[in-house]
Parts: structure tokens; sequence; C-alpha cells
């Protein structure tokens, strides 16, 4: 019965996007609904081949780790994919030949450079954060992925946002808010599969087996329900029509400005700080095999973060038409922010008093303290750039760019890197990774290639910042903007190259992990569900 | 009384070791939770964290306290240093206005040609011109005035002009534009498309770009040449002169020199004759102040080729 709903939906939205698809105004518009009957089509037929075949009865004790292992596959290769399109867009900027005459209007910096923040955050990060999210949920709650196959749902339907919200780039459709460029249509279809991320990660919370809930899904809940509010809050948008993908947004001048950077800043806070903080607090401790090392510290500053990061979000507007009180706000928030984020650090880094040798035996533990390390660096130097004076310099330049990529390299990417280490061998159930020798060079080429790139781009944003100020004793200005251009060209093909390397990790990491499963080795049992002691 | 004192100097620090029956395990005690083999020290905060996280809060109460902070209905607090950013832009702007205002004045008043008599004033001109040269001409001129060939955007350092060198020329360009509709006084003026229109078929074209290219002594067929020189006199003369050498009423370029707006390449020549070309520049007359306009002027009169 329940099937028979589900192909009478099916059919429906293939009928509505068929009509919709031919009445489009817009190409990106008619791509997205040939992209959701596509996968109308392909659902329908996958559910009307096993029409009346019987449910196969899950064990209960059972972990799902189903959606898990696609999730870790789509985070590898996004993850790629995402690292590519930004070594492209930095070799567009060092050499502007490469936005080919050809390709204008589709592969240009101004299409590729959302597809890269959005590849990168939402599509690597995001992967990375549902299939964690949902295998820790399981193992720290004792208990099977709550909803059925709600969470191969959730896995599908982010895919399908990811696909609208890449092509909607490249075709130009785009809300121009950054981190937040996907319209309308793609945005209604992302809340209604973070509702079902939500609904499944609660759902196995509710009918956890054990007493307590770990630190790290605090940490995962926070990042879920306040995605939501960001995401719903800052993308209210009346469309101009139902069949284009162009929407009007309800905020105006300053206030549209604030809500973006409350969006956007958060969006850094709770998906990039907090999501992946969740990540720490389990893989860590399992990696490293010690306890955590202090419980005092995890809930003082889990709470101190969650409460003080959404007032942060004013210092992306220092100096700007927004009032001088919000600008206070923000920057006070921001320093205050600075203690509570290195508690993250300090119990990460704590946890492995006691089994430092393991630095020297386990590269994946190097590549999780290395990331604690950028998180720690990357969160004294944001409050640091939050302070009026040194945002006046650091604004607008490379400074910026610097800052975010040592956190997502560093941070975001080699803690993710870690975690498919950890997880690829225990979800294919192997005895342990194809080769730790090509984890090394991994590890070496992107902390090389991290250290290339923040450092290029500490030199020339500082030096872009002195340029642009630079004034002669009567208040002229000294230097043109195509003379700083013209400046940070050497730093611009370094950064390049240190993008080139940090691919690279990352493509020997994808080879590693696919022998990994592939290579016929020893096989593990499957781990159950039972409560610790 | 003394051993009792004793027996308490000799207990163990109770916020390092919460438990002391713990201590024999040389481990910190747990929460006692366990969630997949994971266990929870029970360490207290490290001081210096709760220290430095304690004094960011005050800090920024103290800030709250010198700066606007919180919001109200119609307004928020002040905060007791006064803090503005915007009077503080204004009052820096007007500091500068202040101290540039007597040059600025000077400058309006004084006649162009006489701008470089006076020392003071022409350094203040070119330091100016300079300035809004860079914002707002150097995207076309480049940042040092030497063009874009390219893009047939004139180079400033030679002493080759389209509509004179002049400050007086110089001046009348950057106020008004070239072929700029918005205004009655800009430059004006048209090359017929010779191909394109068909008023010489692809073989005389051919010869005119030769007989071009011969008056600057550049490589070239010296029988095309020779048939050319007719069709020039004819079609070209009026505006580039018999000898090539140009003519600033009308902007045309000077064909005798090595110096060229779009190139000097025979294709290039070729183009400029085909299709003709159609090189714009926007007035500055709404963009600029009266004084900066002049500034500019003398920035660019100087640059080498003023005349």
């Amino acid at each position: 019965m329940w099937d028979y709903v589900k192909l009478a939906v099916l059919a429906l939205v293939v009928v509505v996007a068929a009509i919709a698809a031919s009445m489009a105004r817009d190409i990106a518009y008619l791509v997205h609904m040939l992209v959701i009957l596509l996968a109308a089509v392909i659902t329908f037929v996958w559910i009307i081949r096993r029409v009346g075949e019987p449910v196969p009865a899950h064990n209960p004790n059972e972990y799902m780790d189903g959606p898990i292992r696609y999730g870790v596959i789509a985070t590898a290769l996004w993850g790629v994919v995402g690292f590519l399109v930004g070594v492209v867009i930095a070799f567009q900027l060092a050499w502007p030949q490469l936005n080919f005459e050809w390709a204008q209007g589709y592969l240009n910096f101004g299409r590729l450079r959302p597809l890269h923040t959005s590849a990168v955050i939402f599509a690597f990060g995001g992967n990375a954060l549902i299939a964690s999210a949902f295998y820790v949920v399981q193992r720290t709650s004792a208990a099977r992925l709550w909803g059925g196959g709600l969470a191969w749902f959730v896995f599908w339907g982010y895919q399908v946002f990811i696909v609208m919200a890449a092509t909607g780039y490249v075709l130009g459709s785009t809300q121009g808010n950054e981190y937040a460029e996907p319209e309308w249509l793609a945005d209604l279809w992302l809340t209604i599969v973070w509702v079902a991320f939500l609904l499944v990660f609660m759902g196995t919370i509710i009918k956890r087996r054990e007493p307590h809930i770990y630190v790290a899904n605090w940490f995962y809940m926070a990042f879920i329900i306040t995605v939501a509010m960001l995401h719903i809050v800052n993308n209210i948008a009346i469309p101009v029509s139902v069949f284009g993908s162009k929407s009007v947004p309800v905020w105006s001048g300053v206030q549209s400005a604030m809500i973006q950077w409350w969006y956007g800043h958060n969006a850094v806070g709770f998906f990039l700080t907090a999501g992946f903080l969740g990540m720490m607090y389990y893989f860590i401790p399992k990696q490293a095999e010690r306890p955590v090392y202090s419980y005092k510290l995890s809930i003082m500053h889990f709470w101190a973060l969650i409460f003080l990061y959404i007032w942060a979000g004013p210092h992306h507007l220092h100096y700007t038409a927004l009032p001088d009180w919000a600008q206070t706000l923000g920057m006070t928030f921001s320093i205050m922010l600075w203690m509570p984020s290195w508690g993250g650090m300090i119990n990460g880094l704590m946890t492995l008093s006691g089994a430092w040798d393991k630095l020297r035996t386990d590269p994946i533990i190097r590549m999780m303290v290395v990331a604690v390390g950028f998180y720690g660096m990357a969160t004294f130097e944001g409050p640091m750039m939050s302070i009026k004076t040194v945002n006046s310099l650091s604004h607008y330049t490379d400074w910026t760019i610097g800052h975010v990529h040592s956190a997502a390299l560093g941070w975001n990417g080699m803690i993710t890197f870690g975690m498919l280490y950890y997880l690829v061998p225990k979800l294919w159930q192997r005895e342990g990774l194809y080769s730790l020798r090509l984890v090394s060079w991994h590890f070496w080429l992107a902390t090389i290639g991290i250290v290339l790139y923040a450092a290029s781009m500490w030199v020339t944003g500082i030096m872009e910042g002195l340029m642009w100020r630079e004034v002669d004793a009567q208040g002229f200005l000294v230097n043109s903007f195509a003379d700083t251009v013209a400046a940070k060209f050497p730093m611009y093909v370094v950064r390049g190259l240190g993008g080139v390397l940090f691919l690279l990790g990352a493509v020997i990491m994808c080879y590693n992990l696919w022998k990994t499963v592939t290579s016929s080795g020893e096989r593990k049992p499957a781990a159950a569900a039972v409560p610790a002691e | 009384m003394a051993d009792n004192s004793e027996n308490i100097e000799k207990r163990p620090d109770p916020r390092r070791h919460p438990k002391p029956n713990t201590l024999a395990s040389n481990e910190p005690p747990t929460t006692g939770h366990e969630w997949d083999g994971i266990r929870e020290y029970d360490n207290p905060m490290p001081r210096w964290w709760v220290w430095i996280f304690i004094i960011t809060i005050v800090w920024s109460v103290g800030y709250w306290v010198a700066y606007p902070a919180w919001p109200g209905i119609q307004s928020s607090t002040a905060g007791l240093l006064g803090y503005s950013s915007r009077a503080n832009v204004a009052t820096e702007i007007a500091e500068f206005e202040a101290s540039n205002d007597q040059f600025f004045a000077q400058l309006v008043t004084t006649e162009l040609d006489e701008i470089r008599d006076n020392d003071e004033l022409q350094r203040f001109a070119v330091n100016a011109g300079g300035a809004v040269f860079r914002a707002q001409c150097s995207q076309c001129h480049g940042t040092g005035g030497a063009g874009v060939q390219a893009s047939g955007f004139p180079n400033l350092l030679n002493d080759e002009w389209l509509w004179g060198g002049t400050m007086e020329d110089i001046h009348q360009t950057i106020r008004y534009g070239i072929r700029n509709e918005d205004h009655f006084d800009a430059r004006w003026s048209e090359m017929p498309a010779f191909g394109r229109d068909g008023l010489l078929d692809d073989a005389e074209i051919d010869q005119v770009v030769n007989f071009v290219l011969s008056l600057s002594g550049a490589d070239h067929d010296a029988r095309l040449a020779a048939l050319g020189q007719e069709h020039y006199e004819i079609n070209c003369a009026s505006c580039h002169m018999d000898d090539g050498s140009g003519d600033y009423f009308t902007g045309a370029p000077a064909l005798n020199t090595q110096v060229w707006l779009y190139g000097g390449t025979p294709e290039a020549i070729r183009e400029s004759i085909y299709n003709s070309r159609f090189g714009v520049m926007p007035g500055f007359a709404d963009r600029l102040r009266d004084a900066e306009i002049r500034a500019v002027a003398a920035y660019v009169h100087q640059l080498g080729g003023g005349q």
C-alpha cells in the first residue's frame, strides 16, 4: 500500500516537473526541472521493480551503514571536484587568459567561484557531516538510524540539491548572496531534505540506549538545527514566476546585508565549526584510543560557543552602512568567542596526552592533530581580524581568503580526511587501510599545500591592504587598483601551486581508499549495536 | 594541633584530585559515562582558559561602555567616548579638504597655461591629478599612462597627440570626452569604413595600406604603394594630410611616425581602413570637480608629451 502511495506521488512529480519544464522561462529552471524529473523517474522505476517483494527485516541491533558508505564515497568525490575547481579559479586569477572566450558565461571565474565554494563547503563538507553524523549517532546511541529509508532520502535528496546548485551556478542562476547562492527552488528542496536529516538524527537520539547524549551529538544537533534556521531566514524570497528561477528577496538594504552575514558567519560557525567539532569529538578519541580530556570543558565550551557565535556576524560589515552599535557587538562577541573556540582545540589535543607517541606511527592521528592545530590558529586569527583596526587593513583583501583556507583546508579538510581514513576500513569491514605510506604522502602534500596557500595569501593580503590605504601627505591615493593586482601576481601563482599539492593529496587518498575497499583482504564481522558497559 | 596541620598539608589538592581513591592508578577520574568505548576524564577546565575567557568578557563589557553598543527602540547606547565611524571619516576628509582647498581654488582661477609657472601649484596639480588619473583613467590608459595598443587606448607618454597636446586641448578632451554623445562639446569625427561600405575594393585597400606603410618608412611593396598614392590623396589626405602628418582638428592620427594607435602591422592598418575605428572616451565634466579636471590635465601634460 505504502509503495503505491509513493508511486502515485512520484508520478505526480514527474508530470508536474514535465509541465514546468515545458513552461520554463530560463535555462537554469529548465535544467532543474529535468533533474527533478529524472530523479523522480529513477526512483519510480526503482520502487516499481520492488513492489510486492517482502521487505527485508532489519535486525534492530544492526547499524544502518548503507547511506554512510555512499556518503563517504560522495565526500571523497565531491572533495576532488571542489578542489579541482578551486585550483582552476586560482590560476584564472593569476592568468586571466584562462577565462576562455569560448567558455564565457559558463566557465569564467564569476560562474566557477560559487561552484568551488559550494562544492567544498556543501558537497564535500556537507556529505562528510551527514555521513559522519549518521555514523556517530548510531554508535554513541547504540541504536539503528530512526526512520527506515529516510536516511537514504537524506543522502540522495542532498545529492540532488548539490546538482541543482552546481548546474544553477554554471547557467547563471544565483541570488548573489555569498554561500547562499542557490535560488528559491533549490532552497525549498534543501529545506525538505534538511528537515528529514533533523528527523533521522533526533529520532535516533530519542531511541538511544545510552543513558546520556555524547558531546559529539550535542554539536551535531546544534549544527543541524541552527543551519535550518539560518537557511530559512536568509532565503526568504518571492519567486518572480513559478516557472522561472529568479526570485526577489524580502530583505533589502543594510538589513539584507546584516541577515546575509548573520547567515554567512554562522554557516562558518555551525556548519564548519560546530558540525566538524562533533566529528572531532568522536574520531579523535576513537583513533587515539584515549578518553576525552575534560567533560567540564566540553560542556562549558559547547554552550559558550553556541551562545556567542550567533552574534558575531556583523564583523563582516565593519565600516559599512551598518550602524556602529551592531559593529561593536559583532566585534566584541567575536573576541569573547576566542576561548570557547579554543575549548575544542584543548579537548582535542589534550585527549592525546599519554598517547603522543602515536604521532610518530599513525599518520591518521597526525592528520587529526594538524586539523585541530589549524582550527586553533584560525579561531585565534578570526577574533583578531574582527577587531576594527585590524579589519580596516584586512577587509576585502586576500588575507580573508588566506584565513578562510587555513581553516577550510587545514581544519575541515584534514579532519575529514582523518575521518575517511578511519571510516572506510570500518564500513567495508577491512582489517586496515591499503597503505599507510600513502596516507603519509597525503599528509605531507596537504600540509605543505596549506602552508603555501595561507602564507602567500597573508603576504599578498597585507600588501594589498597597505597599498590600498596608502595616501600621500595631501591625502591623495598613491596606488591605483591595477597596481595592487599586478603586485599580487607571484603570490597568486604560489597559491595555485599550494592548491595543486592539496588536490594531489586528495587524489592519492581516493586511490588509497579505493584500493582499501577493492583489494581482497580479511573481512571483519560487522559491529553490532551494543550499549557500552 | 601541630600534628593536625601537618596532615592537612600532606593532603592532595582536592581540585587536582577530586577522588583520592583513584590516585593509585595514576590516571584522572572519568565521569563514568561511556559511549562506543569512549570515556571522558573529569579533568577541570584549564585555569588559563577560564581566566582568558573572563578577561575577554570583562574587556567586552568595558568596550560596550566606551562605544555605541546596545540598541534601543530609536537609537543605541552612545558610549562614553562619543565615537562615530561616520563622523570620524567626515572629519578626516574635512581635514584634507581644508589643507587642500586653497590649491583647488587657485587651480580654478589660474589660466591653464599658467599653472606650470607656479611651482607649488604645479606640484600640487600633478599630485592631485595623478591620484585622480589612477582612479579614473588608468583602467584604459594604464597606471603609468602607456595606453593599451591592442584596444586602441592611446599612449599618453609620447608626443603624438590625436586631438592636440596643449593644456587647453587636453583639458577639453578630459572635460567633454571623445565621441561622447552626452555632450555637445565632445571631440567628434568619424572615419568612413572604406571596405565595409564599398568605397574602396580589396585591391585598392591593399594599395593604400602599402602607401600608409611607406609614409613612416616601414617595410612596404613600392609598386602597390605607388598605386595607392592616388586613392590616399582622394580619400584620406583631407584629414590625414598629404604627408600623413594628421590633423588635431579632426582627431586624425599622424601616419608618418612609428607611433600607432591600433598597431602598425599591415593587418592592423588594413582593419582600420576596412572597418574604420571609433574610439570613445567619456567626458568627466559631470564626474569630477573643475579643479580636479584641471589637475588631471596638468598631470597628463607633464607625462612627457605636453605641448
